[in-house]
C-alpha cells in the first residue's frame, strides 16, 4: 500500500508539475535567481577571505639581532617561539640573506651600494620574522618577546607598527562580520521571494485543493503532489544554477585573478563543485518543500 | 441513517440561514430539498458535508455526530458520500479518466481496481469515448456526467446533488436525473436540492420544502409547492 501510494504521489507530482508548465517555469526561474545569488555570495565570500588572508599575511613582527649575536641564541629563540600556540611560523633571515636582499632592493642607488663597499664588512644583523595565526595575537607574542629579552636582541619592531597592525586587524574583523551580515540579509531576501512565488503558484490551485478534499482525499494526499513539485523545483533550479556558473566563472576567472590576486574563480568553482552543488541543492529542495508545505497548509486548515 | 436534530445556522450578523431544522432520511431514500434561493438548501448540504459547523443542533450519520469528528478524520466521512455540484467542480488539470480515478486513489483503492472500475463507470454515464479529454473540452452535460461518475465510483452510501441540473438544458437535465434515479434504484441514498419544478414533479419522491431557513413541508409523495 505504501509503495502504491508513493508511486501515485510521485506520478501525480510529476503530472502536476508538467501540466502547470508555465507556473513551474516561472517558479524555477525565480528559484534560479535565488540560488544564483546564494552561490554568488559563496564566491564573494571566497574572494573576500583570500583578499583578507593576503592582507593578514603582510602583517608580521621582526626581531633584529645585534651583529655579534650568537647563532645558538637565535635558534634557541626561534624554537621557543615556534612552540607558542599563537605563532604560525618563524622565518630565520641570516646576515648574508639580509645583505643580499638589501643590495637587491637598493641596486639602483649607487650611493648606498658604494658606501656598503667602502664599509667592507656586513653591517646588518640577522633577524627572525614571526607570523601569528591571527593579527590580534601579535600583542601577546610581542609581550612574550619583551619578557624574554636577552642581550643578543637589538630591537623588536612591534611597537612602531602597533597602530597599523591594530587598525588592520580591526578592518579585517569588521570586513568579515560585515560580509557575513550582508550575505545573510541578501540570502534571506532571496529566500523570501521564492517562498512567496511558490505560495502564489499554489494559490492558483486553491480551488483544486478544495475539490480534492470534497472528493475524500486525505490532507496528506492532497498536499503530496505540491511537495513533490517543490522537490522538483529545487532539483531543477540547483542544476540550472550550477551549470550557469560554469561559463560565468570561466569568463570571470582570469579577471578575478588579476583584480583580487591569488584567487581564480573558475578553479575555485571546479575544485568546490560538489560542495557548491550540494549547498544549492539542499537550499533549493528544502525551500521548495517548506514553501509548498506552508502554502498548502493554509487551504487545508479550513 | 441521516438525522438532522434541531439544526440552526446563523452567519455573522443577519437572519438565520437555517432555524431549528429536524428531519431524518432512511437508507435508500430519494429526498428532494426544494425552496427559493436563500431558503437554506445549500447551507443544509454544507453543514452535512462538514464544510461548516452548525450554530446549534447536531447532524448524525449512522449515529455518529459528524461535527464531533476530528478534522483529520473528515476525509473518511467524505468517502461515504458522493457529491455533485451545480458548477461540476472537476479538477481542471486532469482528464475525465483521471478525475474519476482520483476519487478512487484518494480512497486508497488498488491500481487493478481502478483500471477495472473507472471505464465501467464512464460507460454507465456514457462517456467512455471522452475519457482522455480535459474538462474544458467537455459540454456542461458531459461535465456533470463526469462529476456523477466520480461521485458514484467509490460506491458511496449517499449521493448529494446540489442543483446538479442548474446549468443544463432540458435534454441534459433529463439525462442527469435519469442517471441519479438509476443510482438510487441500486440502493444509494440520494439527497437532491433543486428549484426545477418539472424535475421534482416528475420524480414523485419525498420532498422537503424549505422557506426562510425552516422546514415548512415534508411530503412522502411530494410536489413542488412554493
Amino acid at each position: 500500500m505504501i509503495w502504491v501510494n508513493l508511486k501515485r504521489i510521485l506520478k501525480n507530482g510529476f503530472v502536476h508539475f508538467w501540466r502547470n508548465g508555465w507556473v513551474s517555469v516561472a517558479t524555477i526561474l525565480i528559484m534560479v535567481i535565488t540560488l544564483f545569488s546564494i552561490g554568488s555570495l559563496v564566491f564573494g565570500k571566497a574572494i573576500l577571505l583570500t583578499v583578507l588572508d593576503q592582507l593578514q599575511d603582510k602583517v608580521d613582527i621582526t626581531v633584529y639581532f645585534k651583529i655579534d649575536a650568537e647563532e645558538s641564541d637565535i635558534t634557541f629563540l626561534q624554537e621557543s617561539l615556534s612552540d607558542l600556540s599563537e605563532v604560525k611560523n618563524v622565518m630565520y633571515v641570516s646576515k648574508e640573506d639580509a645583505l643580499k636582499s638589501f643590495q637587491e632592493r637598493h641596486a639602483e642607488n649607487t650611493l648606498i651600494i658604494q658606501s656598503l663597499e667602502e664599509l667592507g664588512a656586513n653591517p646588518l644583523g640577522s633577524s627572525l620574522n614571526i607570523k601569528a595565526k591571527d593579527p590580534s595575537q601579535y600583542e601577546s607574542i610581542a609581550r612574550f618577546l619583551e619578557a624574554s629579552v636577552f642581550s643578543a636582541v637589538d630591537k623588536i619592531n612591534y611597537r612602531q607598527n602597533k597602530t597599523i597592525i591594530d587598525r588592520l586587524s580591526a578592518i579585517l574583523q569588521t570586513s568579515k562580520n560585515l560580509g557575513t551580515g550582508i550575505s545573510i540579509l541578501l540570502a534571506l531576501i532571496a529566500v523570501l521571494v521564492t517562498f512567496n512565488t511558490i505560495r502564489l503558484a499554489i494559490y492558483t490551485n486553491r480551488e483544486e485543493i478544495k475539490i480534492m478534499r470534497l472528493v475524500g482525499a486525505s490532507d496528506r494526499y492532497v498536499r503530496s503532489p505540491f511537495v513533490v513539485g517543490g522537490i522538483l523545483y529545487g532539483l531543477i533550479s540547483s542544476t540550472v544554477t550550477v551549470i550557469l556558473f560554469y561559463p560565468l566563472t570561466f569568463w570571470l576567472g582570469p579577471l578575478s585573478e588579476r583584480f583580487f590576486g591569488g584567487i581564480n574563480l573558475f578553479y575555485y568553482y571546479l575544485s568546490n563543485f560538489f560542495q557548491m552543488f550540494f549547498i544549492l541543492l539542499a537550499v533549493g529542495v528544502l525551500l521548495g518543500v517548506f514553501s509548498s508545505w506552508v502554502a498548502t497548509r493554509r487551504y487545508l486548515k479550513a | 441513517m441521516i438525522y438532522f436534530d434541531k439544526v440552526s445556522k446563523v452567519y455573522s450578523k443577519g437572519y438565520p440561514a437555517l432555524e431549528d431544522v429536524s428531519f431524518s432520511i432512511e437508507q435508500g431514500e430519494f429526498v428532494s430539498i426544494v425552496g427559493q434561493s436563500g431558503a437554506g438548501k445549500t447551507t443544509l448540504l454544507r453543514l452535512f458535508l462538514a464544510e461548516e459547523k452548525p450554530t446549534s443542533g447536531n447532524i448524525f450519520l449512522d449515529s455518529v455526530d459528524i461535527h464531533s469528528l476530528p478534522k483529520k478524520n473528515l476525509h473518511k466521512l467524505r468517502k461515504k458520500i458522493g457529491v455533485v455540484f451545480q458548477d461540476y467542480r472537476l479538477l481542471s488539470a486532469k482528464t475525465t479518466y483521471e478525475n474519476v480515478a482520483f476519487a478512487m486513489q484518494a480512497a486508497g483503492r488498488a491500481e487493478s481496481e481502478i483500471e477495472n472500475d473507472v471505464p465501467q463507470v464512464l460507460n454507465v454515464v456514457g462517456l467512455a469515448e471522452k475519457s482522455s479529454n480535459f474538462p474544458h473540452e467537455l459540454s456542461g452535460g458531459e461535465k456533470q456526467r463526469v462529476a456523477l461518475a466520480r461521485a458514484i465510483v467509490n460506491r458511496p452510501d449517499i449521493i448529494i446533488a446540489d442543483e446538479p441540473t442548474g446549468n443544463l438544458d432540458p435534454l441534459n437535465v433529463l439525462e442527469i436525473i435519469k442517471l441519479i434515479k438509476k443510482i438510487n434504484e441500486l440502493g444509494t441514498t440520494v439527497l437532491l436540492t433543486t428549484h426545477n419544478r418539472e424535475v421534482v414533479n416528475s420524480l414523485g419522491k419525498r420532498v422537503v420544502t424549505l422557506e426562510g431557513g425552516r422546514v415548512v413541508r415534508d411530503d412522502k409523495d411530494g410536489k413542488y409547492v412554493v
